[in-house]
């Protein structure tokens, strides 16, 4: 074989070693534990915090609360739509749910749109319905109908 | 951020319906800078091998401006790439940890491959034997910076001469397939995506295979008559002669599939060609039809096809050469604009377009895409320094056996 | 002309039977029509989940898209989303207009009078969490992959942010992250399913437009839902198997 040939294949055999040292040094640790990835993501992605708790979580407090929605329109609805995520308020009870008590929140599911369907949802024009009055003073939130 | 900012004022352009997260292009200028880089890189490698392996003698003046050429522009053509990712200090997991079902994992190798085993190699055993001579000749530093170069390889008898020019012609004959791979495969990484009908089509790879050739071939036509003009050496106007044939050639077999690729897709017009006739008429107008099909093959093909039938005096047709190859090069730029960009502006709901503002001044991506088209040409020129084609020693004649 | 009458003996009889007989078997050994019986492959035997979204239900609240944001620190800007609410009106002139102001967040307004309007209705979008995903197909380093129960997530610790991803999308699914440059898109709420709790636009739809559940418990919420209503996935002719199943879709919608 002429030199330079040999000295080439030298070189080609240092550069393939020196990837394949790359290679086996940044290969993550869980890699192909599931597929070609790294198996450890799907441990990582659900240890994230979740922010919504949910109703039950409220209800464990907030029973006498709990007790008057149960009997109202609005029975399957989450607290958390209205009030906004619970997770520092459970942590933490000094931490205040803010909630804004205007039209425009209660208006987001029922101001009138032909596109929302009629038997779902009870829909009003908020310019011929009380203009001006706030929901709340007529509506309960927690027991609208009664 | 200013790019929020450019994108809250994109969202007031927006025609029609797009879905929310459509609004940002993530493919921008520099995604455009890739395919064109790696383009030239094959077209320039490409007419390198019509001279070695086909044959043509009248292209030895450019042999190795050619490689020098394409070896320029391959060392940054992954740039682009990289300084486009938003994380572009991981680049390496895709030579690590290579998603194999993934059409853009492979890009490494396939670079790697064209980079080391065909351009360098190729260039390495056509430059041996003179290495080793101006290893003789200088001193100091370059002394051994040559030396270095040729491996410590001293030999320059004509065996040795005669082992490089075998495994130099064998390498250009594995090349070709490599050069079509490389660029190919850049079509591919689009022709593949099944969720954008303005790039998926099988013709992707062959069409940028062959505007690749087209765009490769004309930068050294341009680059070998600038050169030619700053060592104020007399042009082989035979070279260049053959050169515009063949680049007259290809630019037609290339405008051919363009067409046939889009002459199908307005016949078979199926649900996206509605949204894709108002794309090309309207936001893609100026691009498509004036600079790529217009200042791109139109001007170039009438141009080259009367000099075919007529020669004009020598100094109006290194004029018309000259010319010609820039708008060649201004006009496949676009064309993989208009992929690229072209293939973002319409929504994959089919119901309307976002925009794409060029910020000439302070856009990263034109700073960063200027920066990458340039870097190449001081590239060449060191090369040229450090390898000049034309104090090389002549080609030592192997005897027919 | 005289036809000469192929002479068969029996040896060729059972020659060419035996020959036919190892043929079938030797092809039923490869079988290879399987795929023309079973077009789906079969899934493992753990969870699967798939999503339902009833447009008969959805009155366009927004709620889903405004949880979405909170829970998931998507950026607020009105051009990241992991899921959003199309309105889609219908003329009698039979013009289509769609539109999605902010992702339908801040609500709708209703474009057209309504004696003009032949039909109307809102469409949630998310992620179709596909079987055949193009997206996790397309990632060149394997940080978006399909997670053993179906859902298609992102190692946001491992992506490069080459947007190929956000390319390969049919459904306009994925975003790049502004802030940390690397893609980022709906998980359903993988981090709350894994804790016991509903994803969060599951959580948040206030009439039950939306859900989801595992499509291998043919007693589970999606599977009964997909039972009881003729069912449809967006863009079918891309075989993505997409596991979003829409109640009540319109042709009109990509």
């Amino acid at each position: 074989m002429p030199l330079q040939v040999k000295r080439l294949l030298l070189v080609f055999a240092i550069f393939i070693g020196i990837m394949l040292v790359l290679k086996y040094v940044l290969t993550p640790d869980s890699w192909r534990e599931y597929g070609p990835y790294r198996g450890n993501a799907i441990g990582e992605i659900a240890s994230q915090q979740a922010k919504y708790v949910q109703k039950e979580s409220c209800a464990d407090c907030h029973d006498s609360i709990a007790e008057i929605k149960s009997r109202g329109e609005h029975i399957n609805l989450q607290c958390e739509i209205c009030h906004g995520p619970g997770y520092q308020h459970v942590d933490d009870e000094n931490f205040k749910m803010e909630i804004t008590k205007n039209s425009t929140l209660c208006l987001q599911c029922h101001t009138m749109n032909a596109a929302s369907p009629k038997n779902i949802i009870k829909q009003i024009d908020a310019t011929e319905h009380n203009e001006g009055e706030e929901c709340i003073t007529c509506h309960n939130p927690h027991q609208p109908w009664l | 951020m200013d790019k929020i900012q450019s994108l809250y004022e994109a969202l007031t352009k927006v025609d029609g319906f797009i879905y929310p997260n459509e609004l940002a292009l993530n493919w921008d200028m520099l995604i455009v800078m890739y395919p064109y880089i790696t383009g030239l890189v094959a077209g320039a490698f490409i007419l390198a091998s019509l001279n070695r392996v086909f044959d043509i003698k009248a292209l030895r003046p450019t042999y190795e401006l050619s490689l020098l050429t394409a070896l320029s522009f391959m060392l940054v053509a992954t740039m682009p790439l990289i300084t486009h990712l938003g994380q572009p200090l991981r680049f390496y997991e895709m030579l690590i940890t290579p998603h194999l079902t993934s059409a853009m994992a492979i890009f490494g190798f396939v670079y790697l491959w064209y980079l080391m085993v065909v351009l360098l190699l190729e260039i390495w055993f056509d430059y041996r034997y003179d290495m080793v001579i101006w290893s003789r000749e200088k001193k100091g530093f370059m002394k051994f910076f040559y030396k270095a170069l040729t491996l410590w390889v001293s030999d320059t008898s004509p065996e040795s001469r005669k082992t490089d020019e075998k495994i130099g012609y064998f390498i250009t004959v594995v090349g070709i397939p490599s050069a079509f791979l490389l660029h190919g495969y850049v079509g591919f990484i689009f022709g593949s995506i099944k969720a954008n009908p303005w790039w998926s089509t099988v013709m992707m790879p062959v069409i940028f295979l062959f505007s690749a050739m087209v765009s490769g071939i004309a930068l050294v036509m341009f680059i070998y008559m600038v050169v030619s003009y700053l060592r104020k050496q007399k042009i082989d106007m035979n070279a260049l002669d053959t050169i515009a044939k063949y680049l007259f050639y290809i630019l037609i077999i290339d405008f051919t599939l363009e067409s046939l690729d889009q002459i199908h897709r307005i016949y078979e017009a199926d649900e996206s060609f509605d949204i894709l006739k108002i794309l090309v008429r309207g936001k893609l107008f100026f691009t498509f039809f004036i600079m790529q099909i217009g200042v791109g093959v139109v001007i170039p093909l009438a141009t080259l096809g009367f000099l075919q039938f007529k020669k004009p005096r020598v100094r109006i047709r290194k004029l018309i050469y000259w010319i010609i190859s820039i708008c060649v090069l201004v006009g496949i730029f676009y064309m993989r604009w208009n992929v690229v960009i072209g293939g973002q502006l319409f929504s994959k709901s089919f119901y309307g377009f976002t925009s794409y503002k060029v910020n000439l001044i302070g856009g990263s991506d034109v700073t960063l895409s200027l920066l990458w088209f340039i870097v190449p040409f001081f590239i060449l020129a060191f090369l040229l320094w450090l390898l000049p084609p034309w104090k090389k020693a002549p080609p030592i004649e192997i005897p027919e056996e | 002309m005289a036809i000469e009458k192929e002479n068969f003996s029996r040896r060729d009889f059972i020659k060419n039977s035996s020959m036919f007989a190892g043929g079938v078997v030797f092809a039923s050994l490869i079988n290879p029509y399987k795929f023309v019986f079973a077009t789906k492959q079969p899934k493992g035997k753990g969870k699967w989940y798939g999503i339902g979204i009833d447009i008969e239900k959805c009155i366009g609240c927004g709620s889903c898209a405004r949880a979405c944001k909170i829970e998931n620190n998507v950026p607020d800007d009105p051009f990241f989303f992991r899921n959003w609410v199309e309105q889609y009106t219908i003329t009698n002139d039979e013009r289509i207009l769609v539109s999605s102001p902010n992702g339908g967040i801040d609500g709708f307004k209703q474009p057209v009078p309504e004696e003009d309007i032949y039909k109307t209705f809102f469409v949630p979008k998310m992620c179709n969490h596909c079987a055949k995903s193009p997206c996790t197909q397309v990632c060149p380093v394997g940080a978006s992959f399909e997670s053993p129960e179906g859902l298609a997530l992102v190692d946001q610790s491992y992506c490069i942010g080459c947007g190929y991803c956000v390319q390969a999308c049919p459904y306009g699914c994925r975003y790049i992250d502004p802030v940390k440059g690397v893609v980022d898109k709906c998980t359903l709420c993988y981090h709350r399913l894994e804790k016991g709790l509903d994803p969060a636009c599951m959580m948040a739809c206030p009439t039950g437009a939306r859900i989801y559940g595992d499509l291998n418990d043919k007693n589970s919420a999606v599977s009964l839902f997909l039972k009881e209503h003729n069912c449809a996935v967006l863009k079918p002719q891309l075989n993505t198997e997409s596991k979003l199943f829409y109640n009540d879709l319109s042709q009109e919608v990509h």
